[in-house]
């Protein structure tokens, strides 16, 4: 692939988006493909238009995708818009990795930063991908029109061919020519009606390697004289190595090392079960002086106690303190939330060799630009010095998006002790992977209403208290405002629900676990205790629970179209059987919005989701089957948190291990589940995460709507 | 020395005989489509089917194996139920990694059950996490290979 072209800086170009963001199309592609995807590249001319697509002579269109393919459909969703706008037939398109680049694939939301989160893939990339495939198929036309002497404006373009009159042609056959085409200032952009691919079921552009086992991840990166790692890590938080003995160990044939790094003591050795039996013989003693010593419960009690003081304001309409304080009733609920692990299927590993003037990295890669510093400075590096290579996750929820770069950094300080420049593989066990921290923080909520004599709130107030996600961060500066987290209030301080009065706050005590962002954020808790209290308070007012709703969301159309059509769907208001309930909740997250409408079986104690209706409004559905396989799975995510999943503490040591105690949903746990898409024109906003907050609350009506009972504490488990 | 015999090919490994059958076929026959998800017949993601019948690889020492044939995800396909899932699987994947497994035990469910139930499938399947929760589209998968089989 070195017959690439590269240009200067001097030569890019600017596009100017409609958001006010310069784009640069840069013309230089990465010499390094992703392993992710074998990439065919082996034709001698090679048309590379811009940093995001290149057109090989065997007529195989590249998409470089500067997203992580972690399940939710990038690659494909990401592909479908630079082939809309070339106009490629989508068999003749195939999707690579891009590497760590701030100059040309920071995430555009983000500002000067690469990585994958927040829903946002396909929505920074819209304009931006639009154009990439404008301008390529503007110069592939420019080239057909000198060749065939006719104007530009008379060439057809359609699935991958190029036609005039009786002529036709294929991309690869004018790469040599495109080449030699201006590249376009301004390409024109399709009028959405043309589109033929954008809001089409396609297949998907990862699952062929997905089914036959030839996909890679990085789990699964074989290179010329690799070792692999295991780690011992403390068994509390903050505790540290105070000694070693690692004879034993160490006379283990096939173990290389034995090396103390900052986070634990690492066994290296020639393959994984040599590295862990040796692991397990190590002898190590702790010191546990500085480290976390607390119980779940009593977290939960110093939360208690500072719900009582003032918080950090993160939103104040009208006066609802003094609202509520002269109120003759006001309906109040505590509730809890507890650690969530993310536990994606494929432990968390990495590969790097350390070449001593440089490193590469193989990963499943969610945070590239920080990963790529946070290495680099393990090393003594240049950042540039650090190439990423971005493999297929297998899954991650947030959780290879790590404000720290723990598991890349902990790699890194085994490569650099090594003394043979070789690559390792780090490899954690499902033990090592649920034990590490960096959960879902735990939280506790209070939320207090009165009603007007309409029964309508009046007054709401919702205070919260859970350790901040971004505090310590080198996200800080922008996400922490006037003591507020933003991802620790998102959900409770956009309540969209029409209130007078509305007062939220926030606590953010500092404690020794770490913890981050999981499926949906601060969603995952702040959807929960709105949309189960809302639900409350239209039982106490004897109304509706979807009329009561709409009555408040006067202002959010959006919010509430999704909410009309699930309950349209799902036959709200028929009749529900005895030991049956049926819920609904509401919620957008990442700009799209979500509504669900559960029923369920009771049974004793024991309870069942039969069958779950969901809406969603997520702008245009680039690829509507993957809007859909997001919808299910997101619930299914979600469902877990009210079935089952939880994480506790006994004196600072993790209780849960492996999934026979941290217990998430399986197939038998699975509803019956249909999704609805709300036509829409606007520009797409996310799917990956908006509806794994909706279904627990929708649950938690539904099973109050069975039993009478309200579900303060999750996980409910039991009825 | 062990010797394996794994989708038709011969294998000889030099693995002690408690190393885990997982592991004598991802890190030492360099076959890495059977994945590692939880290393205690937990959650799946590791199955392989001895003498046809599914096993969780992780938990099973690789000398068990010696003298019997070991199929994987890289084999499947040349059973007919095997090929006929990865024909209409394309809508199920997500992030894929516990697929491998997904797909091994539903071959051996519709070679013993050629028209399986919702409940039939939930039960053979149940042992089968994914956290993509692609459930859902699993159970339509399998009814749409035994459709295709029929």
């Amino acid at each position: 692939m070195n017959e690439i072209r590269t240009i200067n800086r001097r030569d890019f170009l600017k596009f100017g988006l409609a958001a006010g963001t310069g784009l640069a199309l840069g013309f230089h592609i990465p010499a390094q493909a992703s392993e992710s995807t074998a990439t065919t590249a082996t034709a001698n001319a090679t048309f590379s238009p811009n940093a995001f697509l290149y057109i090989n002579a065997d007529n195989t269109v590249t998409v470089i995708s500067k997203h992580l393919e972690m399940g939710q459909g990038a690659y494909t969703g990401l592909a479908t818009i630079v082939a809309e706008e070339l106009d490629a037939a989508w068999g003749q398109v195939k999707v690579v990795g891009a590497p760590a680049d701030h100059k040309r694939y920071n995430n555009l939301f983000w500002g000067p930063a690469q990585g994958t989160g927040g829903s946002t893939a396909i929505a920074n990339s819209w304009m931006q991908l639009r154009q990439a495939g404008a301008a390529a198929r503007s110069m592939l036309v420019s080239a057909a029109a000198e060749q065939w002497k006719v104007p530009a404006a008379e060439i057809t373009v359609q699935d991958g061919k190029v036609s005039h009159g009786d002529q036709s042609t294929t991309f690869g056959e004018l790469i040599e020519a495109a080449n030699k085409q201006a590249v376009p200032a301004e390409p024109k952009l399709k009028d959405p009606a043309q589109f033929r691919l954008i809001g089409k079921k396609l297949p998907r552009k990862d699952t062929n390697g997905k089914v036959n086992g030839t996909a890679q991840f990085t789990q699964d990166v074989q290179l010329p004289d690799m070792l692999t790692a295991v780690v011992k890590h403390p068994p509390l938080f903050g505790a540290t190595v105070k000694s070693v003995d690692d004879t034993v160990a160490r006379k283990i044939a096939g173990v290389e090392d034995v090396i103390t790094i900052p986070s634990g003591v690492a066994v290296v050795a020639q393959d994984f079960w040599t590295a862990k039996k040796a692991r397990d013989v190590l002898e190590i003693e702790w010191d546990d002086s500085k480290a976390f010593k607390l119980s779940t419960d009593d977290i939960f009690n110093q939360f208690s106690e500072l719900l009582n003081g003032k918080g950090a304001v993160a939103r104040d309409d009208g006066d609802a303190v003094a609202e509520l304080e002269k109120a003759e009733q006001v309906i109040t609920a505590d509730y809890r939330f507890p650690y969530l692990a993310h536990a994606a299927m494929e432990p968390l590993n990495c590969v790097i060799h350390y070449r001593g003037d440089e490193a590469e990295v193989w990963n499943g890669e969610q945070m590239h630009t920080l990963d790529q510093a946070m290495v680099a400075g393990v090393f003594g590096l240049q950042p540039e010095k650090v190439t990423i290579n971005m493999l297929y996750a297998g899954g991650s929820f947030g959780r290879r998006a790590n404000t720290k770069s723990d598991y890349l950094v902990e790699t890194a300080h085994i490569a650099k002790a090594l003394k043979k420049q070789v690559p390792v593989k780090l490899v954690w066990t499902r033990e090592d992977d649920m034990q590490a921290g960096w959960y879902r923080p735990a939280n506790m909520h209070r939320l207090s209403a009165t009603l007007d004599e309409d029964g309508m709130p009046k007054a709401w107030q919702h205070q919260l208290v859970g350790q901040s996600i971004i505090k310590g961060t080198p996200f800080e500066p922008a996400m922490i405002k006037n003591g507020v987290d933003h991802t620790s209030v998102e959900g409770a301080n956009n309540l969209p629900y029409q209130i007078p009065n509305l007062y939220v706050d926030t606590r953010s005590p500092e404690f020794g676990i770490p913890v981050q962002w999981w499926r949906s954020v601060g969603s995952t808790h702040t959807a929960y205790s709105t949309e189960t209290f809302i639900d409350e308070l239209a039982t106490k007012a004897g109304k509706d629970p979807v009329e009561y709703r709409l009555a408040l969301l006067k202002d959010h159309p959006r919010h509430a179209a999704v909410l009309k059509l699930a309950a349209e769907k799902a036959n709200w208001g028929s009749d529900v059987a005895e030991g049956k309930g049926r819920g609904v909740a509401v919620h957008e997250s990442f700009k799209s919005y979500v509504a669900m409408v559960a029923d369920v079986s009771v049974d004793g104690n024991s309870f069942k989701v039969d069958k779950v209706v969901i809406a969603v409004d997520c702008g245009v559905a680039v690829n509507p089957d993957i809007v859909k396989a997001q919808m299910e799975g997101g619930m299914g995510f979600g469902l877990a948190m009210i079935l089952n999943s939880e994480i506790t503490l006994d004196k600072g040591r993790v209780v849960q291990s492996n999934y026979h105690d941290y217990l998430v949903t399986r197939m038998s746990d699975m509803p019956d589940v249909e999704v609805h898409i709300v036509p829409s024109a606007e520009a797409p906003t996310g799917v990956g995460e908006p509806a794994t907050p909706v279904i627990a609350p929708a649950v938690a009506n539904a099973l109050a709507a069975a039993t009478g009972k309200r579900f303060y504490n999750l996980p409910v488990r039991q009825v | 020395m062990i010797k394996l015999s794994i989708n038709g090919s011969e294998y000889q490994l030099d693995v002690a005989p408690d190393t885990p059958l997982l592991w004598a076929i991802r890190d030492h026959a360099k076959l890495t489509g059977t994945k590692f998800g939880c290393g205690s017949a937990l959650c799946g993601a590791c199955t392989v089917h001895l003498d046809g019948q599914p096993i969780r690889s992780c938990s099973t020492p690789v000398s068990i194996a010696e003298g019997k044939n070991v199929t994987t995800i890289e084999g499947i396909g040349e059973t007919k139920e095997g090929q006929v899932i990865q024909e209409v699987w394309d809508d199920v994947v997500q992030c894929g990694y516990c697929q491998s497994g997904q797909i091994m035990s539903a071959a051996a469910l519709l070679k013993g059950n050629p028209n399986p139930s919702d409940t039939d499938i939930d039960n053979a399947m149940t042992g089968n996490v994914c956290r993509c929760n692609t459930y859902h589209r699993v159970r339509k998968g399998i009814h749409a290979a035994a459709k295709k089989l029929s």
